[in-house]
Parts: structure tokens; C-alpha cells; sequence
């Protein structure tokens, strides 16, 4: 995966404050500061992701005189629910009333160093962490009180961030008290440890969102709502195409507008305006003349382009011996799947807010990646770090593309280069234009069963996609996986920055695997799920399926058998999931719709069932888009799509009914729940289309002439 | 050329200076200091921006603050009344009906706009009304019960 705005190798700087004073940060009480990735090896390590995570203490908890716990961390809220769920964990631990706790979030001068809020990694990985530390805390704070009270710390009891005296409880000290008058550092060491989740009062409860209130009212601000005195919002020139040269330009229409600014720096032109609508008035009145130097290349030519492609292979695993697999089966299936650029799409654009005081700049940015903008301010506009500080105000969806931060860049060298505090609201064409797309790539598959529907072979092949999501999963004794990259002296595959896009390349190698599973179960004239069944070991994925199964109401059959059924099933985040669904496919139009999806969930302890139940549905909802409509066309660097018309999100017409279990797994330790739901969505409707009609679907979307095309094949 | 452009603004009289051919969304956003109101996608397709005008839901973005002249103009940020959530906020929080809330605002107009009109509509046409409005972090069956739920108590039910 090329991945052009985040490189965490140089993300050093920021984590390395280490242990400055925090205490004068922070003013007075308790401060509690640890490490939440020390425990990281008792989860899957996201370094195999290439993401490198701080090794300092660097997360803090703090309490003040009046009893308030603030959890100062560098993740972000962008409609996952965190800002809910981590407080819930914390108050738990903390035995304090869930009121008293408050979240700061993605302030680089006030929160500890984060990579990023990405991966469904929030809960799985800092939560634990963050519930050990507050554990420890309460330790801390009943030794304190054990001092105050001169009672042993064993005969004290907390309730409600009260300590007191369990033989008599009018001898008692609060947490508030104890950190009055306080200036306190305490380091813990955590170890992040699996416990008995029965006992707590908030996790596994489902509780509604913090957020809630401010967002029905429009109170809750955006990066875009913010005004400073004297702000100034600016458009920035654009290319036509990824790849275009500025070669001449006369910005001398645009300096008619009325109050316009002309800023330039190099090939950087923007111009400013009080007011917005005239500062997108003068942009379109600057004349440019550009060189182009496109790769020949557009949506159609790209998959052959990429499997005939001088690549980098590398074997990703590989087990048995292919040979033997190809002489046990009975018989053999090849297929290809392809999978296009699809866009991030959230409704908010790429939106920052820049204000540059002579000294430092301050960004208010729509980011998932507080630190990494801070880091990439520091290398492109040469500040030092501790000159810029960004904030991270809510966000209006993220999904991956807020990672890139190409937006926070250009509102601080504009808020530097006029001296006013700068507005960069992206249009939603830039937003197109500009997204680090989800990677397009061709998966093809070998695959082969014996005479007892048992599969012996899967050569399993990534050309330009990326590997997350390409385990087999399958009990399958010969298997090997080769992932095809750009190899650096060849001409460059992807004509545009791509990046990570919820559940990254996981959508596109289990529509690949689940769809041909299905061809093969179809094949041998075996119901689906029976041969699913038949062929795992894995205990989880076993679960769910009979899960899934219970839920919808599921009864055996061959497929094709008319009924327009379809299942999937896969793991992402350490998380297992499956679904089925029900569609129903107009012949005559192509349009798919579909009417059930029933899915299950294994994601170990479930921290707030609500919360986690949300980021099902709209996994499965969103998924819906990528399965059906999305996809980005292009012809070289042009970027056809440039609005909604043209690149179709899923609407409320779309919408199944949706039904959730999410498996009782209190003793486990919680997983990623942003992402797994929606890996399933490409192979479980490609599956149910298949049921409904015969027609097997190999490229995502499933856009209605595909469907059409698909049919007469049939 | 500015105007002076009157309308009524959540019930209140307001009287502004602005060139008519603004939209209404910047209007709001950048002179009145309303920015409940969203930009989504500067064309009318998302319905980010969505107030009403006269009772009827606009796509603010593509509207000229001059037709809003003498009319009522009402935004998100006029429903609650005295600290207290319309009933279409408050289902929209007990129903967990968005989630990073960025459409929230323009959702919540178009469907007191459909409520305005049609008291009792049914699922299907709730779905009807509000499928020009886009949401991308998938809340839609959410938003959908809670547009029903909101119906009900509109109409005096419980």
C-alpha cells in the first residue's frame, strides 16, 4: 500500500517530550502518566502495519481538587464513539461517577503523543491500558488516603470517588481532597490485564453518546465553525490532473475581486477574501496554464495494467506444497477479482483553521492525525515542533481519509505567509480530487476441492491491494499467498496517492476469498455454510457463522437456488465476523436491493454494546456503497468524479433491515470494532446475487450494467 | 451591491446587509454566526446545509439569501426551546441517530420539514423523504426510527 502522507518512521519529534514537567503544563493536583503500549504484545502488533507507536510514558490522567478526572489523549472523536466508551472504562476502574470524567482529545500541546486514531485500535489497545493505569491509580490514591486517614489501606473502600473507612464510614477523604493543594507526578508502570468484566458498573453496559446534545443542536463545532477575529478564508489553485505543471499563470483577475489577496509561494497560489463566497469568486478568475505528463492509464486499463506489470513479488505465507494440492484435488477453480479506487467521502471535507501569532501557529484541523499534522507542519514549513500546536476539534467522519492532512499544511502556510488567521474549507471536487483512495487491485485465486468438498489448494495472488485480510482462514493444507507492489525501477502503478480506507485492502481480499468459496460450495453442489463449516477449524469463525445462521433464520440449500441468499465471513482487528443476507435482484434493470443482513461479532469483551452495535450497522450500511455504486473513475491524472451525482453513497432506500449479535465474550480482551463488518459486504451480496440469479460478480461495484452484463452470461 | 435583506430568522426579526446573490448557507454561517448549518457538497445533493424557508426544507447551499426575504427562516439551531430538545432532537439522541453528527444538522430539518407536512408519515415515506440526504457514517435505520418516534409525540402520542 503507498501511503504518501504518513510515514512514521520521522514521526519521532513529537514523541519525543518525554519527561518534561507535566505538573506545569497541567497546574495543580494528581497527574498519573503512563505507557498504554506496554502491554502491546498481548494483542496483535500494528507495527506489522508499519505503524510505530511510542515507547515513553506519555498518557495521562488527572485529577483536580474538585474531583474531576480528565483523560488528556491524543485520539480523536470522529463518530466512533470513543469520547463514550474510554470514560466508561476509566470510571469503572477509577470507581468514580461517570460524570466526573472529561476527555481532551487531540491537542498536541496538552495530549501525549498518539500515531493516530485508526486501525480499531482505540479500544483494544489503548483502553486496556488506560483501565490498568486507572487501576493503578486507585491504588495510588487509597494509599494517599491510607496516610491522610491512618487507616491500612486494606480496611478502605471506594465508592463514587470517595475513600472511606469500611469500619466506619464517616472517616472518608475524596479523591478531590486528596489532590487539593497537590502539585503530583506519579509514573505507573501498567501491564494491561484481562479481569473479571462482571463486576463494573459502565463497561458492557450499552450507554448512549456524550456527544449526543451538542450534535442535535448545532452546537457541537467542526473544524469550519470556528472564527477568529480578522479570518480570512482562502482557495487554494488547483491542477486539472494528478501530475499537471504550473507553467504560466496571471492572477491579475482574481485581484479584482473585491477585498481579495493574492498569496503565492512558488507553484502555492491562494487567494483570501473575508468573505467566502468571493474568495471561490476570484480563484476561478486566475488563468493557468499547465504541462501535462499523465500516465496513460484510466479505470478500465488499470487491472490488466497491473497483473502484466514489472512487480516487486513477495510470498506473504505459504504452507504444504502447491504441487501436491493441485494432485489431491478433484477439481481445480481459477478466478480473478478486481476491486476499484474508491473515495472516503465524509460529508465533512478536509476543513482547518490556521492562526500564526508571529511566533507559533495553532491549526484546528479535521484529522485523525493530530501529531502527524504537527510533524508534517515541522518538516514542510520548517517550524520547530514546539512553534506549532494543533487541535482537533470534532470530526465529521473519517474513515481513514482524515489521516492525510494536506489541508492543516495549507491553512498554516497561508495563516504564515499573510499573518491573518486562515479558513480551508475544501470543496467537495478537491475533496475527491485529493483523497488518498482506497487502493484498486486484482486478486487472483487458484483454488481446489477433493471428491468430499474438502479444499486441498489455494494460490492465492494480490496484485496492488495490499495484504491485511489475506488469510486463508480455511483449513487448507497447500497454501501460498503473493502479493505483486510497485517494484521502484517500473513505471508507477497507482496514478494517485492511496491510503488506508476502513478496514484497509480487508474489503477487497475477503470479497476475493468468500467469493470463491462460494463458487467452489456452488460447484460441488454444497450449501454454503455447510461448506464453510466443513472446512474450518477455526473455533471463533465456527461461532459466528452458527451464530449468524441462528439469527437470520437460515435453511440449507445449493446454490444457485433462487432465493437470492448470500454469506461471508472473515476477520479484521483481531475480530471475527459473519453475515448473510437477503437480496433481490431486478433482471430487467440490473439493481440489486437488498433486503436482510443479519451478522455476528466475536470481539471479545464488548466494551459499550451500543456503541459497538452502531459500528455494525454502519459498516454494514456504508459497505453497502462499496459493494454497489462506489467507485473512482479516471482517465490518467484527471478525476472524473467530483461530486455526489457522479460517485453514489448509500442512501435510506438502500438500507436493509439489519440485524446484530454480538457474542458474550466478557472473559476476553476487546477488539477492534470500527472496521471488521464491513470486509463482508463485497463477497455477501457478490454471493447472494449469485443465489438470486447464477450470475457470478467478479469486479466491485455491482453497478447495475455489471449486474446486467453478468446475466447474460448466465 | 449590498442590500438590506429582512426575513424572519428562528422566529426573530432580522434585518441584514449582504450582497443578495450570497447563498444562504454562507449567509448563516459567516455573517448571522449560525454554523449549525453544514456545507457538505456546495450543490444541493447532500443536504448537509438544509434549513427551512416558509416551512419548506431548502438545500441552503444552492439558495440565494435573497429569496428568504420576508420569509421564515427557520435552522437548527431554532428548535430547542428554552433548553428544551424538540422532540425530533430528542429522538435523534435517544435513538443514537448519527454518529460523527455531521449531517445531523440537515437530516433533523428535512424531516421536520416532511413532519410539518405529512404528521403520520409511514416508514417507506420517511424513506422517500430523506433519501436525498446523504449520511456516510451509515446511521440510517437509526435516523429512520427516530424520525417515527418523533412523529408520534409530535401528534400528542407517547
Amino acid at each position: 500500500m503507498k501511503n504518501t502522507n504518513i510515514d512514521n518512521s520521522k514521526n519521532t519529534g513529537s514523541a519525543g517530550i518525554k519527561r518534561r514537567s507535566f505538573v506545569k503544563l497541567f497546574g495543580g493536583g494528581i497527574l498519573f502518566i503512563f505507557n498504554p503500549f506496554a502491554g502491546l504484545d498481548l494483542f496483535s502488533s500494528p507495527a506489522e502495519q508499519g505503524r510505530t507507536l511510542t515507547k515513553d510514558y506519555n498518557a495521562f490522567l488527572r485529577i483536580a481538587s474538585d474531583g474531576t478526572v480528565t483523560c488528556y489523549t491524543g485520539k480523536i472523536e470522529m463518530g466512533q464513539g470513543i469520547i463514550t466508551s474510554l470514560p466508561q472504562m476509566m470510571a469503572d476502574e477509577l470507581d468514580v461517577p461517570l460524570n466526573k470524567i472529561k476527555m481532551v482529545m487531540g491537542d498536541t500541546d496538552l495530549c501525549p503523543y498518539d500515531a493516530g486514531t485508526w486501525g480499531s485500535l482505540s479500544t483494544q489497545v489503548f483502553g486496556p491500558a488506560m483501565r490498568a493505569a486507572a487501576a493503578e491509580a486507585k491504588a495510588v490514591l487509597t494509599e494517599m488516603a491510607s496516610t491522610r486517614l491512618k487507616v491500612p489501606a486494606d480496611r478502605l473502600q471506594v465508592k463514587d470517588g470517595v475513600v472511606s473507612d469500611i469500619k466506619n464510614p464517616s472517616v472518608r477523604v475524596s479523591y478531590g481532597q486528596l489532590a487539593q493543594g497537590r502539585k503530583l507526578e506519579k509514573y505507573l508502570d501498567v501491564k494491561p490485564q484481562v479481569e473479571d468484566y462482571t463486576k463494573f458498573v459502565y463497561t458492557t453496559k450499552p450507554l448512549k453518546r456524550h456527544d449526543a446534545v451538542e450534535k442535535v443542536t448545532g452546537k457541537a463545532k467542526y473544524a469550519g465553525d470556528l472564527r477568529l477575529p480578522g479570518m480570512v478564508f482562502a482557495r487554494i489553485l488547483r491542477p486539472p490532473s494528478h501530475g499537471a505543471k504550473l507553467e504560466s499563470v496571471d492572477v491579475s483577475g482574481a485581484e479584482q475581486v473585491k477585498g481579495t489577496q493574492v498569496v503565492r509561494d512558488g507553484d502555492f497560489i491562494a487567494v483570501l477574501n473575508e468573505n467566502q463566497e468571493r474568495a471561490s469568486e476570484a480563484i476561478v478568475k486566475i488563468k493557468a496554464e499547465y504541462s501535462f505528463n499523465e500516465l496513460k492509464v484510466n479505470d478500465k486499463t488499470l487491472f490488466d495494467r497491473m497483473v502484466g506489470a514489472d512487480s516487486r513479488s513477495s510470498v506473504v505465507r505459504t504452507s504444504g506444497d502447491l504441487e501436491a494440492g493441485f494432485r489431491e484435488s478433484d477439481r481445480i477453480f481459477e478466478s480473478e477479482f478486481r476491486d476499484p479506487y474508491v473515495a472516503h467521502a465524509p460529508i465533512e471535507t478536509h476543513t482547518a483553521l490556521a492562526s500564526y501569532d508571529g511566533d507559533k501557529v495553532t491549526v484546528w484541523a479535521a484529522t485523525q492525525t493530530p501529531f502527524g499534522l504537527q510533524d508534517g507542519i515541522v518538516r514542510e514549513l520548517g517550524l520547530p515542533l514546539e512553534k506549532v500546536r494543533v487541535i482537533t476539534p470534532y470530526v465529521g467522519g473519517g474513515f481513514g481519509g482524515k489521516n492525510a492532512f494536506q489541508q492543516g499544511i495549507e491553512a498554516a502556510k497561508l495563516a504564515i505567509l499573510s499573518r491573518k488567521p486562515v479558513m480551508v474549507v475544501w470543496t467537495r471536487e478537491e475533496e475527491f480530487f485529493y483523497d488518498n483512495f482506497h487502493p484498486a487491485g486484482v486478486i487472483r485465486v487458484r483454488s481446489g476441492i477433493d471428491k468430499n468438498g474438502l479444499i486441498k489448494l489455494w494460490d492465492y495472488n494480490i496484485y496492488y491491494s495490499g495484504t491485511r485480510g489475506s488469510e486463508t482462514i480455511y483449513d487448507v493444507p497447500h497454501v501460498r499467498a503473493t502479493s505483486y507492489s510497485q517494484n521502484m525501477n517500473a513505471v508507477q502503478i497507482h496514478p494517485f496517492s492511496t491510503g488506508p480506507w476502513r478496514a484497509p485492502n480487508n474489503n477487497t481480499n475477503t470479497f476475493a476469498r468468500e467469493s470463491q468459496i462460494d463458487i467452489m460450495a456452488s460447484a460441488a453442489g454444497i450449501d454454503p455454510l455447510e461448506f464453510r463449516l466443513r472446512n474450518l477449524k477455526d473455533e471463533k469463525m465456527i461461532e459466528c457463522l452458527k451464530a449468524v445462521a441462528d439469527k437470520f433464520g437460515y435453511t440449507p440449500s445449493k446454490t444457485p437456488g433462487g432465493r437470492g441468499i448470500g454469506i461471508a465471513c472473515g476477520h479484521d482487528a483481531n475480530t471475527w465476523v459473519a453475515a448473510i443476507a437477503e437480496v433481490r435482484v431486478d433482471k430487467s434493470t440490473g439493481r440489486v436491493q437488498v433486503l436482510r443482513v443479519a451478522c455476528s461479532q466475536d470481539m471479545g469483551l464488548c466494551v459499550n454494546p451500543q456503541g459497538a452495535l452502531l459500528q455494525m450497522e454502519g459498516c454494514i450500511t456504508m459497505g453497502l456503497g462499496y459493494a454497489l455504486t462506489e467507485e473512482i473513475q479516471f482517465e490518467g491524472g484527471v478525476i472524473k468524479n467530483k461530486n455526489f451525482d457522479t460517485y453514489e453513497i448509500p442512501r435510506f432506500s438502500w438500507v436493509p433491515k439489519i440485524e446484530c449479535v454480538i457474542l458474550d465474550r466478557k472473559d476476553k480482551p476487546p477488539t477492534g470494532g470500527g472496521e471488521p463488518a464491513i470486509i463482508l459486504i463485497g463477497a455477501l451480496l457478490a454471493n447472494a446475487i449469485h443465489d438470486a440469479t447464477g450470475a457470478r460478480m467478479y469486479q466491485m461495484p455491482f453497478t447495475r450494467k455489471r449486474v446486467l452484463e453478468a446475466l447474460k452470461k448466465v | 451591491m449590498e442590500e438590506k435583506i429582512g426575513f424572519y430568522l428562528n422566529g426573530k426579526k432580522t434585518e441584514i446587509l449582504t450582497d443578495p446573490s450570497q447563498t444562504l448557507l454562507s449567509v448563516l454561517r459567516n455573517q448571522l454566526g449560525l454554523t449549525g448549518t453544514k456545507f457538505g457538497c456546495g450543490t444541493g445533493f447532500c443536504g448537509a446545509c438544509t434549513v427551512l424557508i416558509d416551512n419548506e426544507p431548502v438545500r441552503s447551499c444552492t439558495v440565494p439569501v435573497s429569496d428568504a426575504s420576508g420569509k421564515r427562516v427557520i435552522t437548527i439551531e431554532g428548535l430547542s426551546k428554552n433548553g428544551k430538545l424538540h422532540p425530533l432532537q430528542q429522538a435523534f439522541v435517544d435513538h443514537d441517530a448519527f454518529q460523527c453528527g455531521y449531517c445531523t444538522p440537515g437530516m433533523i430539518m428535512t424531516a421536520l420539514g416532511l413532519l410539518l407536512k405529512n404528521p403520520s408519515p409511514t416508514r417507506e415515506q420517511i424513506i422517500e423523504g430523506l433519501d436525498e440526504n446523504l449520511c456516510r457514517c451509515g446511521a440510517h435505520v437509526r435516523i429512520i426510527d427516530a424520525v417515527l418516534e418523533a412523529g408520534t409525540k409530535m401528534r400528542g402520542g407517547k
